[in-house]
């Protein structure tokens, strides 16, 4: 663990946290006027900023579009300045491509499609700045931007990190915590139903710890999405009064 | 050239046939396909079977410098390439959706998790360290390309220098119906897909969801119990290949790709052979008989109705108008005419007229099928065939 003491004695993480706490979460929706639907979320120093066009007909090639439901198109991008290192491509990597594709299978799985055939919505997601968590950070942005939108979706999509560090399951990792060596579960919930939209785990782990990691994970999902629920009604709030008047 | 879809009724099959728990190949759902791990001559390069999937893997070296971040720590890259020659689906040079997956989790899988000590390929600490490179291309696609890469990727960097030990195993999900080892017909039908890295100690090297399913936690915990078996057995089976290979070099025997395919068929036009359930075959072959008797009595075939010659209609539906016209509608009776000048010679016993004979037969068996209404027509028209005239003697 490069010599980084991960969880001290006392229970406290790096940043001072205890193992089940997440970092602080603040959102706004509604961050641009051009699209139909965006935000802008923190999760600790993570930045994300979500867009969201659509429902419409279906660009490109005609063929993509399909007869029962919408096509959903993203975009995972990270801003050049975004890391410690410059990265030189924002996005078309490896590393990006596969994101997109996991971001795309997620909203697949929560976003009710069917009721749009043949058209296409897409979702554009930037890292503004990196710090644990991106998938995590993305997915709960595109979530407030789809309901900025007003797309109708089974449930919030929540999305957490959580890592295991002797014998303890730590939730929502930051990215020294992350770059450690240790284990990293993603895991995107749907709250209420307790549906799992997509599962990722990377580095060694035993079978037998796999539940009390997901445990984590899911607990702390639960708990991110009363917080975009406070979101979501507050700006309802704001603007229904902005509009009353 | 794109994909056939499947069809409809084919889809409607197979998750019936996934309902009732059976497969396509007569595998059980936890069953994997057959596995088969050929090494070439080469250290480092060999080919896994996977049922009809066939993959070959190959490994190679180079010193190169090292990356700043990491000076001490050698250089893994995978590189999996679907080729056209594995299904007319894969396009050349195109960076596919499915091909980023496999790739990422080729990567995740065997350099994230660890499971290959990169500290130890390391020459000059900041100046030069050994890259090492997997090139996996797939030689023919009938689903579960992940499992076929990995073990092939796992083999191949055994095979390569002294052996790293960790396995991948995987599973999947079709619907709520779990499936072990898919092939191509059932990926297709595939709602998601649960991919879990393991190796032989039960640690998890990686788990992916993926394909827009909903997943619940007990489903996941059962999935992991399964790899963790699958896995042992996967181990067991490329340890046990790896030395075989490496009992065969001492021995100085015969070994690499040409030995072992001696039929030098690289691909497909091969049957593997299928174990068949022989046990109360003759009960059932019986049994089946049996009933199969009191059928044909309550059968009862409506006769088949005739338009015009080389056409006939059986049961009911709309009447068949294909290549009726106004003028056709009268050959049918010159037909009647020349069956009867055929019966007369039928007596005759010269070649040619046999061959007419059977001609003639099977006319009368069409025209038999329908009752003429205008019995006047049957003597009208003339072309009496001229052969026939011939041959009489």
């Amino acid at each position: 663990m490069a010599g980084l003491e991960l969880l001290s004695d006392q229970g406290y993480r790096l940043d001072g946290r205890k193992a089940p706490e997440l970092r602080k979460l603040q959102a706004r929706m509604s961050v641009f006027a051009q699209a139909d639907g965006s935000a802008y979320l923190e999760q600790g120093n993570t930045k994300a900023l979500a867009v969201v066009y659509g429902p419409h007909e279906t660009r490109g090639s005609r063929s993509k579009s399909l007869h029962d439901r919408a096509v959903i198109n993203c975009q995972y991008s990270m801003a050049t300045f975004s890391t410690a290192e410059r990265k030189r491509r924002p996005h078309g990597d490896r590393k990006s491509s596969e994101m997109s594709l996991h971001l795309k299978q997620t909203f697949e799985a929560a976003v009710l499609t069917e009721l749009y055939p043949r058209s296409q919505i897409d979702i554009y997601v930037k890292i503004l700045q990196a710090d644990g968590g991106n998938y995590s950070a993305c997915v709960n942005a595109a979530t407030l931007a789809l309901v900025d939108a007003g797309i109708p979706m089974r449930d919030y999509v929540c999305a957490c990190t959580a890592g295991f560090v002797e014998d303890t399951a730590l939730a929502d990792l930051c990215h020294a915590e992350e770059s450690g060596g240790g284990t990293s579960l993603a895991l995107a919930l749907l709250p209420r139903s307790g549906n799992i939209a997509l599962l990722q785990m990377d580095a060694r782990l035993h079978q037998d710890h796999l539940n009390a990691l997901m445990e984590a994970a899911m607990t702390a999902c639960k708990g991110l999405s009363k917080v975009l629920d406070g979101v979501v009604r507050q700006h309802l709030e704001e603007v229904s009064v902005l509009t009353s008047e | 050239m794109r994909d056939t879809p499947l069809s409809n009724c084919d889809r409607l099959f197979l998750l019936k046939a996934i309902e009732e728990k059976k497969r396509l190949d007569g595998r059980q759902t936890y069953d994997y396909r057959n596995i088969k791990i050929t090494f070439g001559t080469d250290y480092g390069c060999c080919i896994v079977e996977l049922g009809k999937t066939r993959v070959l893997c190959q490994v190679s070296c180079e010193l190169v410098p090292p990356k700043d971040s990491r000076p001490t720590e050698g250089i893994m890259f995978f590189n999996l390439e679907l080729s056209p020659m594995a299904s007319p689906a894969f396009e050349p040079n195109r960076q596919s959706e499915l091909l980023v997956l496999l790739n990422r989790q080729l990567e995740r899988c065997l350099r994230n998790s660890k499971c290959i000590d990169t500290e130890s390929l390391c020459v000059v600490s900041g100046e030069k360290v050994w890259q090492i490179r997997v090139d996996i291309h797939v030689l023919n696609h009938d689903g579960n390309l992940m499992d076929a890469a990995s073990i092939a990727a796992i083999s191949a960097l055994s095979h390569f220098r002294r052996p790293d030990v960790a396995i991948q195993g995987r599973d999947v999900t079709v619907g709520s119906y779990l499936l072990v080892d898919p092939c191509e017909r059932e990926e297709r039908v595939k709602d998601g897909l649960l991919v879990i890295a393991m190796n032989k100690h039960q640690e998890i090297c990686s788990i992916q969801s993926s394909g827009g399913i909903m997943l619940l936690k007990d489903q996941v915990l059962r999935c992991s119990k399964i790899a963790s078996i699958k896995v042992s057995e996967i181990t067991e089976l490329i340890n046990k290949a790896l030395e075989n290979d490496k009992k065969i070099r001492k021995e100085g025997g015969k070994f690499g790709f040409a030995e072992s395919m001696p039929k030098e068929r690289i691909t497909t036009l091969k049957r593997d052979k299928a174990p068949v359930e022989m046990t109360d075959v003759k009960e059932t072959a019986n049994d089946i008989v049996n009933r199969t008797e009191t059928t044909t009595e309550v059968a009862s075939v409506p006769s088949p109705v005739l338009v015009a010659t080389g056409t006939a209609q059986v049961g009911e539906g709309i009447v068949n108008s294909w290549g009726l016209d106004e003028d056709e509608e009268d050959e049918p009776l010159t037909e009647d005419r020349k069956t009867d000048e055929v019966m007369i010679i039928s007596d005759s016993e010269e070649e040619e007229v046999v061959i007419l004979n059977e001609e003639a037969h099977f006319t009368t068996l069409l025209l038999r099928m329908r009752v003429y209404p205008d019995a006047r027509r049957l003597t009208g028209t003339s072309s009496a065939f001229p052969t026939v005239e011939r041959a009489r003697p």
